[in-house]
């Protein structure tokens, strides 16, 4: 059996291989019923990282993925699910998509709408994972079996993006990699 | 057509992906600077394999032309620097070809200089030389790019620190637990002793990012070959089997 390559960082020049012009855009700007997420990804000293890159990936808004592991069948239509974008000088990113829809778990439970992040950057030896809920479902996110796992109420919370000015459209969701209100991440 | 399920009163059945243990670099690390203020502190928490886990973007295909893959070719003139073929296969750790998984390469040019406006190592840039590739593996999950072999280039990590002569590597896989960025290294390098990033990987696994000269993929008076297969997480084969068997 092959034995597993290991991960390495993606150092401080990947702006040359990996952003792409549609890469913010899981559905085009304009789009009925987009949102958009937009943060700064900050370290330890709370300072901002301008060399890292946010990737998102997340069901339609009806729960379901383009995808064959899907073992409900194929979607209503296709949807990229996927969006990736570098941070500017003041660390900041931008997602515009739609929000997915709740998703059934194996043992019956459900978890509620969400995105999984990967968060690439110069100093990072291996991705970070974390994962964006909303704030306009709290029921559901207090039913949901991975928020619920966290244990401690203030660590899930920075899970959960907020309203910008009341606006569900308008998301904010900031990744802190270290600190006092670190993000919590996973190990997927 | 696939039979449309109402899943959540009778459970699915999802594939479920080995967790490695002992080959990822750990996150905090302190003989890498850069570790210091970006590393997480606190203990990951563990998430279940579940939809958004063992699915993910199967994108490629309409972001690729062949054209993509020859890093020499993307300008009016030749790149300077040694020609080389880097070529290989992408597998999951259970051995099975990674087919149509989108592949994207970055690196320095010949002097190990990146074409990027923070790199200010003063080695000459090449008008002749992107550093960008792209492809997508065929149905064996093979790969093949043409390329000049990148110099090694000095950082400020610790005193007179230079980095080992490398190609990024970033893939997908099938599933967002297969996820990869890595760096392709060249067999040989006598910069690996002092280098934290290489040196970071646990001992045992450090060689799986070297690349094997080959001289069958080295093509006569034109350039050299290397080669170097990828492997992504397989699929719990005990977890596949139990789902397999509960149908």
């Amino acid at each position: 059996m092959p034995g597993l390559t290991p991960s390495q960082t993606v150092g401080p020049f990947l702006a040359i291989g990996l952003p792409w012009p549609d890469g913010p855009f899981v559905v085009p700007e304009g789009t009925d019923g987009a949102i958009t997420i937009t943060g700064r990804v900050l370290d330890g000293a709370g300072d901002p990282v301008p060399d890292a890159l946010v990737e998102t990936w997340q069901a339609d808004p009806g729960g379901r993925f383009s995808h064959p592991d899907d073992p409900r069948g194929a979607a209503a239509a296709p949807f990229r699910g996927f969006g990736r974008c570098p941070t500017g000088a003041d660390g900041s990113y931008r997602i515009v998509t739609r929000k997915p829809g709740p998703l059934p778990c194996p043992d019956g439970r459900t978890e509620a709408p969400h995105l999984d992040v990967s968060v690439f950057a110069r100093g990072l030896l291996d991705r970070v994972v974390t994962r964006i809920y909303f704030p306009d479902e709290g029921h559901a996110n207090v039913a949901d079996p991975v928020l619920a796992s966290i244990g401690d109420p203030a660590r899930a919370a920075t899970l959960i993006a907020h309203a910008e000015h009341g606006a569900a459209a308008r998301l904010r969701f900031d990744i802190h990699l270290q600190g006092e209100h670190e993000t919590v991440f996973f190990d997927v | 057509m696939a039979i449309d399920r109402p899943a959540a009163r009778a459970g699915i059945d999802l594939p479920r992906y080995e967790r490695p243990a002992g080959v990822h670099p750990p996150l905090d690390f302190a003989g890498y600077r850069s570790t210091a203020l970006r590393a997480p502190h606190r203990p990951l928490v563990l998430l279940p394999h579940r939809l958004t886990e063992v699915t993910g973007p199967l994108l490629g295909a309409d972001r690729v032309t062949p054209a993509d893959a020859d890093l020499t070719g993307q300008h009016e003139g030749e790149p300077l620097g040694q020609r080389i073929t880097v070529s290989g296969q992408v597998l999951d750790s259970g051995g099975r070809p990674v087919p149509g998984t989108l592949i994207e390469i970055w690196q320095p040019n010949a002097a190990g200089r990146y074409r990027h406006s923070v790199d200010n190592h003063p080695a000459p840039l090449d008008p002749n030389f992107t550093g960008v590739g792209r492809c997508v593996t065929d149905a064996e999950g093979r790969y093949r790019f043409v390329t000049i072999k990148p110099g090694s280039y000095p950082w400020r990590n610790h005193p007179n620190a230079w980095r080992p002569a490398h190609i990024h590597f970033s893939l997908f896989g099938r599933a967002f637990t297969q996820r990869l960025v890595t760096q392709m290294y060249f067999p040989g390098d006598p910069l690996f002793f002092q280098d934290p990033i290489f040196n970071s990987v646990p001992g045992h696994a450090r060689d799986r990012m070297i690349s094997r000269f080959d001289l069958s993929l080295t093509e006569p008076e034109w350039s050299l070959g290397f080669a170097w297969d990828i492997v992504l997480r397989g699929r719990d084969a005990t977890a596949f089997e139990e789902q397999e068997g509960g149908r």
